[in-house]
This record gives structure tokens, C-alpha cells and sequence, in this order.
């Protein structure tokens, strides 16, 4: 008998509602990391089904933003955070939430490619062996549906039992894209996933990623501004900890509000 | 913009979302097992500790160190000549694996670290290292105990050299890898010969690491038995020359352990005491005085 | 271009500065660096040198045969080998668990640092021990242990060949107990060194696919680390062969075959602390044979061990 939990309901819209503009909220949420607080009260709502980029210099908080909707941040030690981040209206710190289910359901990409030392399809059906998927015709069939949402069916579908290792470094991140949507998360946090790329890889991400948001809700940090303008509805910019403006992309690199965005955007620091 | 959509069904704890009990169960099981297995070792060390201050302390003194072993079946005495024995054993395993090690270490790192010989003597230093004591001990009664035909110090603390050459050799290389090349760069740039260079320079800069690497060596040559135990023998007098029978503190304790008389082996437990406090003094200056500067 | 700067003429200051002097410290250096290795083979060449009486005189027979008694001439020692390998496989499979229970709680975070630091401080002070003071704790705290529970596991476990009574207190048992305890630093230091060297990048992503901490370590980082694992066993195994004074105290000096964990057995570096001191004649060369053998098996399986740590070391570094 499969265990309940391994059942997804397909798709996920029984709670699910398209162009729900406050799907993500983050609720003047602050984060320290010891002492020093690296996130000054941040508010801003993200909508379901479309990408959001996070764009801002170094060190100015995006990256532990984003690592705070799926409790990333909570593997380092002595990290706090006061305010409040809520997914669908459920607070991801209510005591009943747990860490592995709201995890499952949050799929992230990292900056840099992180294959498991395993073959591509040991990689992609890790997150259902975990919870217990044992049934090999959903395996295969989660491997092709992943790799192909990937956009590495094609490469890949004759070196399935190799090792993942043996990919390009722009194939092994799309492996972990297809290895992130495997769970069958509604949101995708993505945190520079084409920082250490070269440009035809970078270009074929940046494809997979305007595809993906038919079914994701995307969220991406960037140091690229060409590539939040590329691809995402909405910008929010961050400078050192605080958010300065967030909008539509285009209004955020045609007619910033701020100064300081402007600034950046064009160049003149950061 | 759109009103929060109803909060139920939750995100999070709908049906079919919630990790299974086993799951998290499973999780903690092995977390308490893996915390259970790491601190039921402790429970051996403590006996040794404890055991060790208990059956040890009560002899303790300083006659213990000026005076020769009781013969078997006496009382009094002590272990004077073992603790001078061991001293001089280590001291001369010192005097022939220190500028051995030492210097081959050079060569390795500095002279030509992509030679054949470099490799060569990288594969014999791990290779020594895997070699068990007794083989030194071996080694050193067919060499020394066998041309001789006498125990001695000499050949105990040859054996006790072999033991601790690896250890000083890749530690010394280890500590001048440590020292950044541009170091080098800067002093070859001033017209500095390779000889120059390592010695005003290089050496100086890799000795307190080297240091480490001889204490550590120094720390379990003390400890050791095997290496001297058919070649240094023991001794119930005084060392005089380096070509006789020598006592050492843990050939005492492997003696006097299985003698049927209790003061002996009362000795035998003091002796450990003066050896693991000796060896764990000398690994501490190891690691604590010597510690690499830069890193 | 240069050339016109620098003042030419019979012994000008440059071109003698210039002339690559002799440089008897590299000499020096390479004398030693010879020294080292024809060290390894001096002693492998003096030990075979004096075992050489002995190959000859009993040839294969000297492993197969199954007694040793000196007065006679009679040497063989299969027991012992046995002995050797059963006392290393049995402190190696009490170890190995032990040791990586405590390796993975080195590396995770189950415990604030400062206890953590304390249990590797405490793993530390147990690798400097020396043998000896080990040999006299078994023979104080794990002897009587064993031949007070022995004679329960012979009661209740006798019908199996490997808990026969009677019980003895020296036993193989008692000198594996104690053989585990000393490997335990060594499995525990190359393992650590191996679930270290695991990409954090491998675990922050099993976490974000929601994985438990324990289906992380159990599903990715112990697979990682597997090689090294195994090469840090190998290598504790070598050094459990190679381990003298403490066996030579507790195992009980026997050359008897038996296959009872519970009976006295020997293995060959007792042997040898046991016998050299007072051997002469033939039983020298049969123990210098014995030494061979030892060498050479403590040989093969560190250089497997090294072998797969390095191909680890390469593997991984492939990861970062």
C-alpha cells in the first residue's frame, strides 16, 4: 500500500487560485544572523504564476529572503527572525507546518549546480524515494515528465542510468531543476541558477524558467539585471537589507520610483 | 488587488501533505541512537582515567623517580632508571630521524618536489607509517641486537627512530608546503640562493610547525613498547653506556603487569600514570605552544 | 638590450655572481631523501636475510602447519594467522559502527559545538594512550568482564562453534574488545575527514527536496562518503593486525585452533613481543619468518587503504 502522503492530488489546483496576487506574503519580516541583521522588516506580496526577480548588490539580503521560504536559513546556527512569511495565507512558521512538507513543496535551484553523486535518474526520483515511492512505473514516469519540463529529455533520455557528474555544467543545472519540480512543488525559488553558467546555458535556463511559470510560482535572485528584465513580471530591489522599490519589471527598468534603483540599474553603483 | 483566497484547504496540511509519523520518527530514532553510540565511548575512557588516578596516585612520590624497581617480591624502590631509559631511547631516535626526516622533507618540498625521488620517498614515508612498531623492533634486533649480540639502548632507540621517521617527515613537508611561495618568489627576487632561501627563509618560517610534528613524534616514541621491547630488554639498575640493557617506563608496566607480586603491579599502574600524563603533556605542547602561526 | 648595461670584461662581478655555485645543502638533502628510501628496503631486505634459514628449512609448511613448539623444531603458524585475522575482524566489526556513529555526530550539528569538540578531544586522548597502559586496563576492567559474562554467552550461546566453552578470561574476545577501542580513533578520524569533504551544496539540496536529516545522511552523504568509509576500515583493520602490546597481555598466548571467540588464540605481533627476548637458534629465523609474513600482509592492506582513500580524495574533489 503507497502511504497517503505519496498520493499528490494532480494538479494541485483543488487549493490553488491562478493570479492570486498575494500568494507569497512576507510580513515586515526581520533576520539576524547572530547579531547582525541582515533583513530590516521587509513587506512585499508575491502572485502565484508568474516570476518575481530579487535583484540588489551583494550582501544586501535578497539571497536571505528567498533562503527563508522554504526555512533554509534555519541549517545555520544561530539565525532568528521576527515577522512573518505567509504561503497561501498559512504563516510557514505556524507550529503546525512542517519543515519537510512545506520543503516538498517549495523546490529549489541553487546557485551552483548541486547533482547527487548518483545516475540522472537516481537524482530526479531522490525526493519520491525519500517519502517512500517504491511503484516503478511512477518513477518512470516522473523521470520523463521532469526531464522533459526541463528541457533535457531529449539530451538525456538515452543516459538515464548514467552519472549525473558525467552532464555539462549548464545540463547538470537543469538537472536540478528537474529534479526540484519533482515533488511536484508549487512555487520555485531559484537562487542565481545561472551565476556560474556560460551564456548559451544561461540562454536556455532563462528559456526553461519563462516556460515554468505555466505551473510555478517563480521566485529568482539575480545579479543580472538583463535577466530579471528578460524574465520576470515583477522586480522588488534590495539594498542592504531593506526593500527599496518593487514593481512591474518594466516600470522598475524604464521609470524607477527611487533614486537609488535608478542608480543601480544604470550602473552607477553596486 | 484580490482578497487572500479562503485559508482552508492549508497549503501545507491538506491532505496527502503531511510527512509520515514513521518518517519523523524514524528521523529521531537514529539521531538518539547516533547521540547514544558517541557517548558510550566515553564510558571506557573514564574507566581508564579513573582507574589509572586510583591505582596510580596512592605510589606516587618523588622517590619513585630516584630510585631503582624493587627485585620481585620487595617493597619500595621505583622507576628512576625506566624514566631516564626512556628519555635517553627517545633522545636518540631524536638525534637520527629529526635531520633525516627533516631533511629529506626539503628535498620533497623544495629541491625537487616532481622528481622521481620525491615520489619515491612520499611513497616509503606512508608506506613506514602503515608498518607495524614491532617490525622496527624486529628490524632493529636483526641489524643491531644480532651484529652486537647485546640489548641496548643504541638498538632500542634505532627502532624508535624508524617508528617516528614518517611521522616527522610528512609533518615537516606538510609544514613547508605551508609556507606561501611567495615567500620564495620574494627572496629569489632579491638574488637569494635556493640554499639562502631555505634557510633564512623557508625553515625559520615552517619551524614552529615542524615542532608540532617532532613533539607528536616525541609523544608516542614514549608510549611505545614493541620497538624496545626485545631490543633495549629491561633493566633493574641505572643506564651507564648506550650499549647495555636499558629500562623503559613501558616495558616496566608490561613486567611488572603480570607479576604475581601486587606492589609491582601497584608500580606498574604509577608507571602508566607518569606515561599518559607524559605523553598527553607533550601532545598538548604539540598542538597548543607549536600551533602554525599563519593559519 | 640588457647586454650593454651590464659592464663586460675578465672576471666582471656579474658574470662570476652568476655562475651556479655547488650547493651542498641540496646534497645533503638528497642523502637523506636516499636514506629514506633504502631504509624501507634495508629492513625488509634484514628481516628476509635472517628469516631465510627458516623459509628454506620449512617453506609453504610454515603457514600451513598448525603447531609451534620451539623445543622441537616444529613451527607453524596458521593459528596465529588466523588468530591475527579473527582478532582484527572482530575489533574492526565492534569498531566500525561505534566509529561512524561517532564521525556523523562530529559532522552534523545534534549537539552544541562544545560537546562536540569535548567528544573529539576525548577520541584524541584515547589514540595517544599507549598500547601498553590499554593491555593493563584489559587485564584489570575487560578480563574479568568477559570471564564473568563469558561463561553466560558459553551457556546460552554453546551450541555455536564461536562461543564453545570454556570461557577464559584472555581470550581472542577480550584482546578484540580491546583492539576495537584502540582503532576507534582511526576510523573515526578518516571517516569525519570523509563526511566533511561531503559538498554542503549536496545537503542544502536533499533538505530543499524535503528530505529529513537522517534520509540526507542515510540517502546522500554516507553514499558519498562511502569510499573513504570504507578506506578508513581498511586501514583501521591494518593497524588492528599490526597491534602488539595490549594483545600480546590479553589474547592468552595460545596456539591451539579453536573456534571459540571465548578460548585463547595468538596473533603474530604477540607472538613476536612474546617470544624474541628468549628465542635462539632456528626459533629466531622462524620468528624473523613470522615477522616477514607480518610485514607483508600489514603492507597489502595499507596500500589497498591508501589507494581507495586517494581515489575518494580524487573523487570528490571531482564534486566541489
Amino acid at each position: 500500500m503507497i502511504p497517503a502522503e505519496n498520493i499528490l492530488p494532480l494538479p494541485l489546483t483543488d487549493d490553488f487560485v491562478p493570479g492570486e496576487s498575494n500568494f507569497i506574503q512576507v510580513k515586515d519580516f526581520k533576520f539576524f544572523y547572530g547579531k547582525k541583521r541582515a533583513l530590516h522588516g521587509i513587506t512585499l506580496d508575491i502572485p502565484s504564476r508568474q516570476v518575481t526577480a530579487f535583484i540588489g548588490p551583494s550582501g544586501c539580503g535578497k539571497s536571505t529572503l528567498l533562503r527563508n521560504f522554504n526555512r533554509m536559513n534555519e541549517l545555520i546556527p544561530g539565525v532568528r527572525h521576527e515577522g512573518d512569511i505567509t504561503i497561501h495565507g498559512t504563516s510557514i512558521y505556524d507550529p503546525s507546518v512542517e519543515i519537510i512538507a512545506l520543503r516538498r513543496r517549495i523546490g529549489m535551484v541553487f546557485q551552483k549546480s548541486n547533482p547527487f553523486p548518483m545516475s540522472i535518474y537516481e537524482n530526479i526520483v531522490y525526493p519520491l524515494r525519500i517519502a517512500g515511492q517504491k511503484d516503478r512505473s511512477v518513477l518512470d514516469e516522473t523521470v520523463e515528465r521532469c526531464l522533459r519540463s526541463a528541457a533535457l529529455w531529449e539530451e538525456a533520455k538515452d543516459r538515464l542510468h548514467d552519472s549525473a557528474l558525467g552532464l555539462s555544467g549548464g545540463q547538470m543545472q537543469r538537472l536540478c531543476i528537474a529534479r526540484a519540480v519533482a515533488s511536484r512543488p508549487e512555487i520555485l525559488l531559484m537562487d542565481e541558477p545561472c551565476s556560474a553558467l556560460d551564456p548559451i546555458a544561461t540562454a536556455k535556463v532563462e528559456e526553461l524558467i519563462v516556460e515554468l511559470k505555466k505551473d510555478f510560482t517563480i521566485v529568482i535572485v539575480t545579479h543580472n539585471m538583463q535577466q530579471a528584465s528578460r524574465v520576470s513580471e515583477l522586480t522588488a530591489f534590495f539594498y542592504l537589507g531593506n526593500l527599496v522599490e518593487f514593481d512591474d519589471t518594466k516600470k522598475i527598468f524604464t521609470n524607477p520610483s527611487q533614486k537609488q534603483t535608478e542608480e543601480y540599474i544604470t550602473g552607477r553603483f553596486g | 488587488m484580490k482578497s487572500t483566497a479562503p485559508l482552508t484547504p492549508n497549503f501545507f496540511s491538506g491532505a496527502g501533505r503531511q510527512t509520515s509519523i514513521l518518517r519523523l520518527l524514524r528521523n529521531k530514532f537514529l539521531t538518539g541512537l547516533c547521540i547514544f553510540l558517541s557517548l558510550l565511548t566515553l564510558i571506557p575512557l573514564l574507566s581508564i582515567i579513573i582507574l589509572l588516578l586510583q591505582k596510580g596516585v596512592p605510589l606516587l612520590g618523588p622517590n619513585l623517580f630516584t630510585q631503582l624497581p624493587p627485585a620481585p617480591g620487595q617493597d619500595g624502590g621505583g622507576f628512576g632508571n625506566a624514566v631516564v631509559g626512556t628519555f635517553a631511547m627517545v633522545g636518540i631516535s631524536l638525534v637520527f630521524s629529526v635531520p633525516l626526516g627533516i631533511f629529506a622533507a626539503v628535498y620533497v618540498n623544495e629541491y625537487a618536489p616532481v622528481s622521481k625521488l620525491a615520489s619515491a620517498v612520499r611513497f616509503v614515508a606512508k608506506l613506514l607509517t602503515g608498518i607495524p612498531s614491532i617490525i622496527c623492533g624486529v628490524f632493529a634486533f636483526a641489524a643491531i641486537v644480532m651484529t652486537t649480540h647485546k640489548f641496548s639502548a643504541l638498538a632500542g632507540g634505532i627502532a624508535l627512530s624508524i617508528l617516528i621517521l614518517p611521522t616527522i617527515l610528512l609533518t615537516a613537508e606538510q609544514a613547508l608546503m605551508g609556507v606561501p611561495y611567495a615567500y620564495r618568489e620574494a627572496s629569489f627576487g632579491v638574488g637569494a640562493t635556493p640554499f639562502q632561501t631555505i634557510w633564512r627563509i623557508v625553515l625559520p618560517e615552517a619551524s614552529s610547525a615542524m615542532m608540532t610534528g617532532i613533539m607528536l613524534a616525541v609523544a608516542r616514541a614514549s608510549g611505545e613498547t614493541a620497538p624496545v621491547l626485545f631490543t633495549a630488554l629491561f633493566s633493574y639498575n641505572w643506564i651507564h653506556s648506550l650499549m647495555e640493557p636499558t629500562a623503559s617506563l613501558s616495558v616496566l608496566i608490561f613486567n611488572f603487569a603480570s607479576l604475581p607480586y601486587s606492589h609491582h603491579v601497584a608500580m606498574a599502574w604509577t608507571a602508566s600514570l607518569v606515561l599518559v600524563t607524559l605523553v598527553t603533556v607533550t601532545n598538548v605542547i604539540a598542538q597548543v605552544i607549536f600551533r602554525p602561526k599563519h593559519q | 638590450m640588457g647586454e650593454n648595461l651590464i659592464p663586460v670584461g675578465s672576471g666582471s662581478p656579474i658574470t662570476r655572481e652568476y655562475r651556479p655555485r655547488t650547493d651542498f645543502f641540496r646534497g645533503i638533502c638528497w642523502l637523506a631523501s636516499i636514506v629514506t628510501v633504502l631504509l624501507l628496503a634495508f629492513i625488509l631486505g634484514e628481516i628476509l636475510i635472517k628469516a631465510w634459514p627458516a623459509i628454506q628449512k620449512f617453506g609453504l609448511g610454515f603457514i600451513t602447519g598448525v603447531q609451534w613448539s620451539p623445543n622441537r623444531e616444529i613451527f607453524g603458524v596458521l593459528p596465529v594467522l588466523i588468530g591475527t585475522a579473527a582478532s582484527s575482524l572482530i575489533a574492526l566489526a565492534l569498531a566500525l559502527p561505534l566509529g561512524l556513529a561517532i564521525a556523523l555526530f562530529l559532522s552534523e550539528d545534534f549537539l552544541p559545538v562544545a560537546i562536540r569538540q569535548t567528544i573529539r578531544f576525548v577520541i584524541e586522548l584515547l589514540a595517544a594512550i599507549p598500547s601498553v597502559v590499554y593491555g593493563l586496563w584489559g587485564i584489570f576492567v575487560v578480563v574479568p568482564l568477559v570471564q564473568k559474562y563469558g561463561g553466560v554467552l558459553a551457556d546460552k550461546l554453546g551450541f555455536l562453534p564461536f562461543f564453545q566453552g570454556p570461557a577464559y578470561g584472555n581470550s581472542l574476545l577480550t584482546a578484540s574488545l580491546v583492539l576495537a577501542l584502540m582503532v576507534l580513533p582511526t576510523i573515526t578520524a578518516i571517516s569525519r575527514s570523509a563526511l566533511v569533504a561531503v559538498p554542503k551544496t549536496l545537503r542544502e539540496a536533499s533538505y530543499a527536496l524535503g528530505a529529513t536529516r537522517w534520509e540526507s545522511i542515510l540517502g546522500v552523504i554516507l553514499p558519498t562518503a562511502a569510499s573513504g568509509i570504507v578506506a578508513s576500515s581498511i586501514l583501521a583493520f591494518g593497524r588492528a593486525m599490526g597491534e602488539t602490546m595490549a594483545v600480546a597481555m590479553l589474547i592468552g598466548n595460545s596456539q591451539r585452533l579453536s573456534w571459540s571467540f571465548l578460548a585463547p588464540s595468538n596473533t603474530l605481533s604477540a607472538l613476536l613481543a612474546n617470544q624474541f627476548a628468549e628465542a635462539d637458534g632456528i626459533q629466531v629465523n622462524a620468528l624473523m619468518y613470522a615477522a616477514a609474513l607480518l610485514v607483508l600482509m600489514t603492507l597489502v592492506v595499507n596500500m589497498v587503504g591508501e589507494a581507495i582513500l586517494r581515489q575518494t580524495q580524487k573523487a570528490t574533489a571531482g564534486l566541489r
